[in-house]
């Protein structure tokens, strides 16, 4: 598409500005608009919605250089909500953030959230986004009761779990490509209180860590473990174990927990910063800090453990922190992305399914301590079940997310060398963080894709919506 | 407080809006658009507005209709004591200088339809022993500039008109807030290049609030754009001939 002249984009309200995901790269230029009523231009040209682009690799990118980008934050209205049942309706730009603002201090909380609240509850149902309790409670389309979605002629159509339930299933994990979505109805979760009781603790190797995340998944909604991703032999795979649930009403301390200090970086970070031998000693710091503090208290969960009484358990635990620390650490320092210096990184996140097991996460993060490519942490997390969403990322499995900082075609070798254990192991990428992943590959991960282009060639045949992502991984034109 | 707000459902008056509302505020939204109030409405009830959140028909391009929408507000807060005006018109001075028509339509929402709102929101609030009437104007009008002084223009009669206003009611109750917004990143101004001191919409709103509490009479938002201003005004003519900003 020809790029708009500059005197058309400002009376459009436009504006031509770089485009980038959360890694920041790649970057394109693309004619921004960003509405407070969520409407696609009546001249059927191709569009990308696009939320608060926390999404870290092309997803959320312009697919041509001008291509236009609508970002939804500022539809931000909450339409309707039940107090009873805490059934939110709401425009597709509202934030989690917002959402916990207004809803949290009266006793509700999002059924599902990323490690970021800076997200629009639109770019959660286009990435199907999963937490921490996935193993126990799914991703987030499980609780998204009705969408309205503005399709490719324009017209505006309702699905849901019964009504348009194709288009509905295919835009749950879509990626943004069936449609912009304009409003969700979804289903929040009941919490006594904004406080977390949490524990964690230090476990020696990845055996270890794949079995505890298993066995706290039997009581616990919320887990994840941290992986020193630089340890190696038979140390490989050693890190933090995090188990927490939501406070109750007796367990909290008085009043709301204070608001996180948000710091921000101030300048791109030079590479030395990241140069392995720095990254090896931050992780090795970051492993004993825990290992170290965490001693006397383990001693004491294992303690109240043998009493199979879990009120005691948890009194004994660590005292309840503050929700925003345990789910949101990185949202206190702002523009954290830029430590990772002007070529941007890329977040690997790949699912491999149980029954490849513990051999094929070995392998994994074997390829990445082997390639040297520093990363500071590693997170893996148990899924349960997959949804019936054709695109959506989870399957029941192990999930391991790592940040690579680009470093060009080295890293995208490594990210290719990745998904051929993926694919060997019948796991997959994840969209919302992918910048490299080939299209022969994406193939192979997915198997309901076929399905899922049929739905999305019925209500978009000119392929309309389209990303820098499409392009690449659907081979759509740019 | 119980509010009649034109222009809630964008922008800086939205934000404003759901300050209000947060706090327990009773409102009502004036507009021309049923259906995007009603949104409007519903969200800031969600968001806490504890008193009513009503809505009713005002077309700033329609004056003769201002009374009714006034009546409105009252039935619907029991006689409200603060009427705020955020909506105002905008357009890029190439397209007020190409057509007059346009320019036309601008200089009378921003000015005439705008003072003759006030006005009698004012002579109302008086009536009954005083209010508050906050209306929107702008940097733009504290100095013309080459770039913009058209849309400058209408803010800067809506300015003189505010502050006169304030003089003449001080005595009768009315307190009038002139807010005069630098930019601010809203859908109106989206597409045009953001300048230094940009605000935001929600910092905005909280110092605007903070006014309409203390019955400031003028305010600059985000407030550095006093001295700014202070700085502009005091450049004589030939140089403001010369920099074409
Ligand atoms: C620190 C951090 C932690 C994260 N942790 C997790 C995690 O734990 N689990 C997880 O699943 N993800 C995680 N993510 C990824 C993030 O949650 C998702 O990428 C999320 O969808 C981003 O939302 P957004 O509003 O920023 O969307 P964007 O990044 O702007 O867009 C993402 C996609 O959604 C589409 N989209 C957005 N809005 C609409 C709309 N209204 N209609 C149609 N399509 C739309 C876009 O086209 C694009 O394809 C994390 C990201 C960060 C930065």
């Amino acid at each position: 598409m020809a790029e708009l002249k500059s005197a058309e984009l400002k009376s459009a309200g436009l504006s031509l500005e770089p485009v980038a995901g959360w890694g920041r790269h790649p970057v394109e230029r693309g004619a921004v608009a960003r509405p407070e009523r969520l409407q696609l231009p009546p001249d059927g040209r191709p569009v990308l919605p696009r939320g608060l682009g926390r999404s870290y690799g092309d997803a959320a990118v312009p697919a041509a250089p001008g291509a236009l980008i609508l970002e939804t934050a500022r539809a931000d209205r909450v339409v309707a909500f039940d107090r009873e049942r805490g059934t939110l309706t709401c425009e597709a730009g509202l934030s989690l953030a917002e959402i916990l603002r207004v809803f949290l201090p009266r006793g509700w909380f999002p059924p599902v959230t990323p490690g970021t609240k800076f997200v629009t509850v639109g770019g959660c149902v286009a990435c199907d986004v999963h937490g921490k309790n996935h193993h126990r409670d799914g991703s987030f389309g499980h609780f998204v009761d009705r969408l309205v979605l503005q399709v490719a002629d324009g017209s505006v159509v309702e699905c849901g779990p019964a009504r348009e339930r194709e288009l509905f299933l295919a835009t749950i994990g879509g990626m943004g490509l069936t449609g912009l979505i304009t409003e969700v109805t979804l289903r929040l979760q009941p919490v006594e209180s904004a406080w977390m009781v949490v524990e964690t603790e230090p476990v020696p190797g990845l055996g270890a860590m794949l079995d505890g995340l298993w066995d706290a998944g039997k009581d616990w909604p919320y887990t994840v473990g941290w992986i020193d991703c630089l340890a190696r032999g038979a140390a490989l795979g050693r890190g933090i174990l995090m188990r927490g649930r939501h406070a109750s009403q007796a367990e909290a301390p008085a009043g709301p927990p204070p608001e996180p200090r948000r710091l921000a970086v101030p300048f791109d970070a030079p590479e030395w910063l990241l140069s392995p031998v720095l990254m090896r000693g931050f992780n090795a710091a970051y492993y004993w800090k825990h290992a170290w503090w965490k001693h006397a208290w383990w001693k004491h969960a294992w303690w109240s453990h043998a009493r199979r009484t879990p009120a005691r358990r948890t009194r004994g635990a660590a005292r309840p922190v503050p929700y925003h620390g345990f789910f949101y650490p990185l949202d206190a320092i702002g523009d954290w992305n830029r430590l990772y210096g002007r070529r941007g990184f890329l977040q690997y996140q790949c699912v491999v399914p149980r029954a490849a097991g513990a051999p094929a996460v070995a392998e994994l993060l074997e390829r990445v301590v082997e390639a040297g490519t520093a990363s500071f942490l590693a997170v893996i997390k148990d899924c349960g079940p997959e949804s019936d969403a054709y695109l959506s990322f989870p399957l029941e499995g192990t999930t391991l997310a790592l940040d690579l900082p680009y470093r060009g075609a080295r890293t995208e070798a490594l990210v290719h060398e990745l998904n051929a254990t993926v694919i060997a192991a019948g796991g997959r990428v994840y969209l919302a963080k992918d910048a490299v992943t080939r299209p022969e590959d994406f193939a192979l991960m997915v198997p309901r894709l076929a399905e899922w282009r049929k739905v999305r060639d019925r209500w978009d045949p000119e392929h309309r919506f389209r990303s820098a992502q499409s392009v690449r991984v659907l081979g759509d034109t740019p | 407080m119980k509010a009649a707000v034109v222009g809630a459902t964008r922008g800086m008056g939205r934000a404003l809006a759901r300050l209000m509302a947060e706090r327990g505020d009773a409102l009502v939204l004036l507009g021309r658009d049923a259906a995007e109030l009603e949104v409007s409405a519903r969200d800031l009830l969600v968001r806490g507005a504890r008193g009513v959140v009503a809505t009713a028909r005002l077309d700033l391009a329609e004056p003769a209709g201002f009374a009714a929408a006034l009546d409105a507000a009252d039935r619907a807060l029991a006689a409200f004591d603060t009427l705020v005006v955020t909506a105002g018109d905008f357009a890029p001075q190439e397209s007020l200088e190409r057509d007059p028509a346009r320019l036309g339509r601008l200089l009378d929402v921003n000015f005439t339809a705008t003072a003759v709102l006030c006005q009698q929101a004012a002579e109302r609030l008086a009536g009954r022993g005083g209010g508050t009437v906050c209306a929107f104007s702008s940097v733009a009008g504290d100095r013309a500039r080459q770039s913009n002084y058209l849309y400058g223009a209408s803010k800067a009669g809506l300015s003189a008109f505010l502050e006169g206003l304030h003089l003449a009611y001080a005595d009768r109750g009315v307190r009038v807030v002139c807010v005069r917004p630098g930019f601010v990143k809203t859908a109106m101004t989206a597409g045009l290049p953001v300048p230094p001191f940009a605000g935001e919409p929600d910092a905005v709103a909280r110092v605007v609030l903070r006014a309409i509490d203390h019955g400031t009479p003028v305010v600059y938002v985000p407030p550095i754009w006093r001295w700014v201003m202070l700085a502009i005004r005091l450049l004589p003519h030939a140089v403001m001939r010369r920099v074409r900003f």
